[in-house]
């Protein structure tokens, strides 16, 4: 895998995307780079295609079109399977809600991303330890790591959810829409600690919305449809 | 981890998870308790009957003879004279020999009559011998030794008087004849335990005013008179032989199955056991297959459940595939939640088993005589867990292809 250290962490160019069986919607992106250390909102409609855009950056969908390099690695270069490697090393995910296996206790949720990356796992030295700072830093209390997902609040599971995405220093933070579900007053508590951790660990963000109001504290503001042109947006 | 996880969501549905493993619990104790059962009456069978070299009776089937002889089951179409049973007993080869009269009942019970050598000679589980529980061995002539089932179900103790009925299941009862109990017997496990025994000469004494398996009308003949008369038997039902030397085993069946003054079969009780597993072993390949196909339809029971839980784990599907993990991930996930409830319904069907033999086996003993003995699993019912955990991960690979499939297009996007 080809890690230089001035790449890029996210790097796409001339993709063009299409629901395979449908015409009236299709995503076509000439050309966009996420700087290592650089949080970006992008802002776009409900329905204009953000969800899309981030399965194609995580490379659970594929472009037959254009490159999508992730820290300087051709998503199209790899096969499914190193794909699928290259998303958990790279990678934390986010979203809107349902974030977490709701059986599983939250230490385990938090964890889970180290069983399906080798790197991260070794850089964690101490998994639990650090599973309980990550917790602690969010504002978490101690004895949340060992009850199951599903008992707590949507705000303490969107925590769980950044403390899960940052275990073992991924470098790109993708979180789609992570603050819908919260009310006003937490949207900026959670954004507060979440930038907070991102800054510890120097990992950039790519993080959709369709609130602008969300975008002081980022590096950039892009709309959607800035970087992108959409064709047939569904109602 | 991974293991933890998979236990944590089959415990999050543990209703239908434990439905499942269930019916496979319940599917393999049927299969074991299937097995156990046939093992056990084989044993069962083979342990009636020891330190006999050579059963003589009319001829017949060889299966036939023993079943009458040894199991009281069916009856024999002809009886041996008392003359070629005498010329028989007389050969050099013969150690012992023990005649057998059957044909008459007592209650649901059969009559057996024999010698006293019979006590002395038969043998069960190897080289166990009868011995009594209460009171004496037959001594008058209507004396009776019951076994213990007898004892226990007509509540008979020693000096109660008993009435023979000639045939079996008859109502015409021996009414002028009344026997005594003497002796009742320890409990064998054998059907010797549900036969009332009596000597050869009582066998005759019952029938002296019968001619060809009718009352002689308006004839009784008093007991006193009974008493007087010469009671030497007229024929056997069949004989149980030892020789003196196991070689001279064939030498002697040889002379008996060529008899020329009436047609004889001699056999070896254990060939004629192997003749009547072969009989029975399609019966028992049918029920074993039957039972198997049970533990099959549990597992596709199984397999049905997973099917119609895959559309609300598509949630859980996109959050592992958001964390880096692979479709092949989410199909071997799939397969290891199934082994592990088919390998807790397995386990689970191996204490059913043992609860259930602990319930039964007093019940088989005294109903069957078949004795099932509670014992550490063997090779073979591990090797059962073995196959049904197997077949249980074989089985979910079906729904878990599908998993794949639906992970493999959804991505970390459920479309809801
Ligand atoms: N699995 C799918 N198959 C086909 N079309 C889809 C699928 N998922 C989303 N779409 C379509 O893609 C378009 C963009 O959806 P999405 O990326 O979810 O938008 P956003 O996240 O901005 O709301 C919509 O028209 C939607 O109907
Ligand atoms: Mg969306």
């Amino acid at each position: 895998m080809n890690l230089r250290r001035d790449d890029p962490i996210l790097n796409m160019s001339g993709v063009r995307f299409q629901w395979p069986g449908r015409t009236s919607f299709a995503l076509n992106v000439p050309a966009f780079c996420l700087q290592r250390g650089e949080t970006v909102l992008l802002l776009g409609e409900s329905g204009s295609g953000k969800s899309t855009l981030l399965s194609l950056i995580c490379g659970t969908l594929q472009t037959g079109t254009g490159t999508i390099a992730v820290s300087g690695t051709d998503l199209a270069a790899l096969s499914g399977a190193g794909r699928d490697r290259l998303r958990a090393e790279q990678i934390g995910v986010i979203f809107q809600q349902f974030n977490l296996l709701p059986f599983a206790t939250v230490s385990d949720n938090i964890l889970l991303p180290l069983r399906f990356a080798p790197n991260r796992r070794s850089r964690t030295k101490m998994p639990f330890e650090e599973a309980t700072r990550l917790c602690r830093s969010l504002g978490l209390p101690d004895d949340l790591l060992g009850q199951r997902a599903a008992s707590l609040s949507v705000g303490q599971q969107q925590r769980v959810a950044v403390a899960r995405a940052l275990i073992g220093q991924p470098p790109l933070m993708i979180a789609d829409e992570p603050t819908s579900s919260l009310d006003a007053g937490s949207q900026n508590a959670f954004l507060d600690l979440m930038f907070g951790q991102l800054g510890e660990i120097g990992a950039s963000l790519l993080m959709v919305s369709h609130d602008p109001r969300l975008g002081d504290r980022f590096d950039r503001v892009v709309e959607l449809s800035d970087i992108a042109m959409i064709e047939g947006r569904a109602a | 981890m991974i293991i933890r996880l998979a236990i944590a969501s089959l415990s999050a549905r543990a209703l239908t998870v434990g439905m499942t493993i269930l019916a496979i619990a319940l599917s393999v104790t049927l299969f074991l308790g299937v097995e156990k059962i046939r093992t056990g009456a084989k044993t069962s069978f083979s342990d009636t009957i020891s330190g006999t070299d050579l059963i003589v009776g009319a001829r017949s089937g060889s299966v036939q003879l023993l079943l009458y002889s040894v199991f009281r089951i069916g009856n024999a179409t002809n009886n041996v004279t008392w003359e070629s049973y005498q010329e028989i007993a007389q050969r050099p080869e013969i150690e012992w020999i023990v005649p057998i009269s059957l044909g008459d009942s007592h209650r649901q019970f059969r009559v057996m009559g024999t010698s006293t050598a019979f006590f002395e000679y038969y043998q069960y589980r190897q080289d166990r011998s009868l011995e009594t529980a209460e009171g004496a061995l037959m001594d008058d002539l209507f004396d009776a030794v019951i076994g213990s089932d007898v004892a226990d179900t007509l509540e008979y103790s020693v000096g109660d008087p008993i009435v023979v009925a000639h045939g079996l299941a008859s109502f015409t009862e021996h009414k002028d004849q009344p026997f005594r109990v003497s002796g009742i017997l320890k409990k064998t496990g054998t059907p010797v335990d549900r036969t009332v025994i009596v000597s050869m000469e009582a066998i005759e004494a019952i029938h002296v005013d019968w001619k060809s398996g009718a009352k002689v009308p308006g004839k009784t003949t008093p007991v006193d008179m009974i008493r007087q008369m010469d009671l030497t038997p007229k024929a056997v039902t069949a004989a149980l032989i030892g020789v003196k030397s196991p070689l001279q085993t064939f030498t002697l069946q040889r002379a008996v199955n060529d008899y020329t003054e009436e047609p004889l079969l001699a056999i070896l009780p254990g060939v004629a056991l192997q003749e009547l597993w072969g009989i029975v072993g399609i019966a028992e390949t049918a029920l074993l297959a039957v039972s198997a196909m049970v533990v099959v339809t549990a597992l596709i029971g199984m397999m049905a459940t997973i099917f119609s839980s895959l559309n609300e784990r598509r949630r859980e599907m996109a959050i592992f595939r958001a964390v880096g993990a692979r479709p092949s991930n989410i199909l071997g996930m799939l397969v290891l939640e199934a082994m592990l409830t088919a390998a807790v319904g397995a386990l689970l069907g191996f204490c059913f088993l043992y609860v259930g033999l602990l319930a039964a086996q007093p019940v088989l003993d005294s109903a069957y005589g078949i004795w099932l003995p509670i014992e550490p699993p063997k090779w073979r019912e591990i090797g059962v867990v073995l196959a049904v955990i197997a077949a249980g991960a074989i089985v979910s690979l079906v729904p878990a292809y599908r998993a794949y499939r639906l992970s493999l297009a959804d991505g970390m996007m459920v479309k809801s």
